[in-house]
């Protein structure tokens, strides 16, 4: 593999990047969403693109995310590669109906004819004493959709990638972006075009003890419970979904087989929540090899707290996922 | 500002050359045919849950021909006229109300999509395929079609504001028929005219006499003309009324009375074309007959088509979910076509 030259930039740069190089590469792109134009997007996602690629391409749209939504499914059938930017996770409720009745079921009930490359962008999640309503996970909804993808980056080197491969994709792509990564997660980023391919989880540290599943803002999290436990002689592997769907099943089967048990990181309400999904999905193909339950740590069923000085109790940190670890270590 | 509906037929005028009038009621004609038929086949078994148009021909089909080929039409579950005008085959629209999925997505080149059942939420979508035309140089017009119920709807009031800010090419046409199931307009909104609200978002609002197919047509045409040049939106208010049941699962004696439907009746719009075009010479009995003729035929032909429509096979349930099947899908796609159960592979 030819070596690419690498500079080192936060998450808000990689994507920024990434969306550079798609409306340079093809004119059948299109960035918008509220504030993305003049003002580069709340979090400079979107930063000089509008001066660079002009006023049609990247632009403001009045403040409505049905209308956001339903523009861009339009735009996608009129042969367009809308990347819409919804300006937290949170605000993604208004445009429910869009998601759940038309974008992931639009290629289903033409019978395959209308197919919507649509990509969604939103920042998610905690972490960064944001105001009430701007630090919600929701992405176990866009999961229980039909038809639709959801991609969840851990680093900026994975997020430019994974990105451009979501704006190539036929299908529509959720493309949640933890907003505590945005400025925090630093690393070393390829120049130029490349994808990453959805659908794949990663092994990011092997150990025999446990398994560590989670991905997003949770990556960090498990890291350094993983680091921790290490040093006292406890490694355990960590895994990154990275794409929830479609999951890669196999790649968390795997993990689970070898080490026997599993804890599911995932800062959403723990009811329902995605890691629920991942814990019948181990319960229904390894369960021969589990030495203990397979344990949640999660949110809290709550709405995320607005007040910073106990957010830090509702989103999971290497703390908890350490109290779990030796839960299922002393089964 | 003031509103009144334009019309013609009222005032026994038809501004239109015999080539386009004729047209015009032969494509009422035919759509009322197939609704009349459509009503039948439900009450044999034949079709699932169906909504008629009955009434409402002259906005639907005064639109649709006001299009030009290479226009889209964004239509709601009871704009079967507008979409029959557009070229969707008869037998793939019964195949539609079959809930068979040869129904789904209509063929390559129609330029139509398919109906949409939840309510307004087709709007800012029909913003969004009229802005890709203009992105790819192609400058299509879209029309899009909802009731007066819906325009209560937020989707409504999102993707009219769109339309405006962009300058969409866009004509949103509202067939108000006085209800939504059984809601009268009356307890949906405080306004005499919808198309009022139009100008709230700095476009053209028009009423038109909704059941004079001229009127229809040629005020479409005004709005799909300004569209094509760049000027942007309109919004169309068509009055009419439907005069048979929401759908065949309605009963419509409970929030109507039959005074009220006698009435419309007598401003039917296939009717009152006909008896337009005869008093002009334009049409008789003998050209009515030929035509019910010819539309017969064409029906037996494509209920037949509709009729010899493989059963839809299992394994369908997860096609087309996404372009390539994921591995949950893959599983699910083969349990089914080994007539198995997911239950009993995974
Ligand atoms: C979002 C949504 N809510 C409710 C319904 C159920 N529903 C179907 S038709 C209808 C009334 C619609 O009335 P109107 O918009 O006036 O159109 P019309 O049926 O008269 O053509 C309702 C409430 C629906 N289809 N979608």
């Amino acid at each position: 593999m030819v070596k690419e030259k690498t500079r080192v930039l936060n998450m808000v740069q990689a994507i920024n990047e990434a969306l550079d190089l798609a409306l340079a590469q093809d004119p059948r792109v299109l960035v918008f969403g509220e504030d993305v134009g003049r003002l580069g997007g709340v979090f400079r996602v979107t930063e000089g693109l509008q001066a660079k690629h002009g006023e049609a391409r990247v632009f403001d749209t009045p403040l409505a995310e049905s209308g956001i939504l339903g523009l861009a499914i339009g735009l996608a059938m009129g042969g367009m590669r809308p990347v819409a930017e919804i300006q937290f996770a949170g605000f993604l409720y208004p445009a429910l109906d869009q998601i759940l009745s038309h974008l992931g079921r639009w290629r289903h009930r033409s019978r395959g004819r209308v197919g919507l490359p649509v990509v969604v962008r939103a920042p998610y999640g905690g972490g960064v004493h944001t105001p009430e309503q701007h630090a919600d996970s929701p992405e176990a909804i866009l999961c229980h959709t039909p038809g639709v993808k959801v991609v969840i980056p851990s680093s900026p080197e994975r997020a430019k990638g994974l990105l451009l491969a979501a704006i190539e994709d036929e299908d529509p792509v959720f493309f949640l972006e933890a907003i505590k990564l945005y400025r925090g997660a630093r690393a070393e980023v390829p120049e130029g075009y490349y994808t990453l391919p959805l659908g794949k989880a990663r092994v990011l540290r092997e150990g025999k003890a446990a398994t560590l599943i989670g991905y997003g803002g949770m990556v960090e999290v498990m890291l350094e419970a993983a680091e921790v436990a290490g040093r006292e002689g406890v490694e355990v592997t960590v895994v990154d979904l990275e794409t929830l769907v479609p999951l890669d099943e196999e790649t968390v089967l795997e993990a689970v087989r070898a080490t026997g048990r599993a804890i599911v990181v995932y800062e959403a309400m723990r009811t329902g929540g995605f890691g629920a999904e991942v814990a019948a999905r181990i319960a229904e193909g390894a369960l021969d090899y589990l030495q203990a339950p397979v344990l949640r740590v999660a949110g809290y069923d709550a709405p995320y707290p607005p007040f910073s000085a106990i957010e830090h109790l509702y989103r999971p940190n290497a703390r908890r996922v350490l109290a779990a670890l030796r839960k299922a270590l002393s089964y | 500002m003031k509103l009144k509906p334009v019309g013609y037929l009222e005032r026994g005028e038809l501004p239109l050359e015999k080539g386009e009038a004729l047209r015009l009621y032969r494509a009422m004609r035919r759509a009322r045919f197939f609704d009349e038929k459509a009503m039948t086949l439900q009450r044999q078994g034949r079709l699932g849950v169906y909504a008629p148009f009955m009434g409402q021909e002259a906005a639907q089909v005064g639109v649709g021909l006001a299009l030009g080929e290479g226009d889209w039409v964004v239509p709601s579950y009871r704009e079967t006229a507008l979409l029959l005008t557009r070229g969707v085959p008869i037998h793939v629209l019964l195949l539609y109300w079959r809930a068979h999925p040869a129904g789904w997505g209509f063929p390559e080149g129609v330029r139509a999509v398919n109906p949409y059942i939840p309510i307004a939420t087709q709007i800012p979508q029909a913003v969004g395929l009229a802005l890709a035309g203009r992105h790819r140089g192609e400058g299509w017009v879209v029309a899009t079609s909802i009731g007066d119920g819906g325009t209560s709807e937020g989707d409504f009031h999102e993707g009219l504001n769109f339309a405006a800010v962009f300058q969409a090419p866009v004509i949103f046409l509202v067939q108000n028929n006085g209800y939504a199931i059984s809601v009268p307009r009356h307890r949906q909104m405080r306004v005499d005219y919808i198309a009022r609200k139009a100008e709230g978002y700095g476009m053209p609002g028009v009423v038109v006499d909704g059941n004079d197919a001229v009127a229809v047509y040629l005020e479409a045409k005004k709005a799909v003309e300004r569209a094509r040049k760049g000027e942007g939106p309109t919004l169309l208010e068509a009055l009419t009324y439907r005069l048979a049941p929401h759908t065949t699962s309605d009963d419509p004696s409970r929030y109507r009375t039959r005074e009220e439907e006698e009435a419309w009746r007598k401003k039917d719009p296939v009717l009152r074309f006909r008896k337009a075009l005869e008093e002009g010479g334009l049409w008789g009995e003998e050209e009515e007959r030929a035509l019910l003729g010819e539309l017969e035929e064409e029906f037996a032909r494509e209920l037949a088509l509709a009729d010899s429509a493989p059963e839809p096979r299992p394994e369908e349930i997860v096609e087309h979910v996404y372009k390539e099947m994921g591995p949950d899908q893959r599983r699910a796609f083969e349990a089914l076509r080994q007539g198995l159960h997911l239950e009993e592979v995974w």
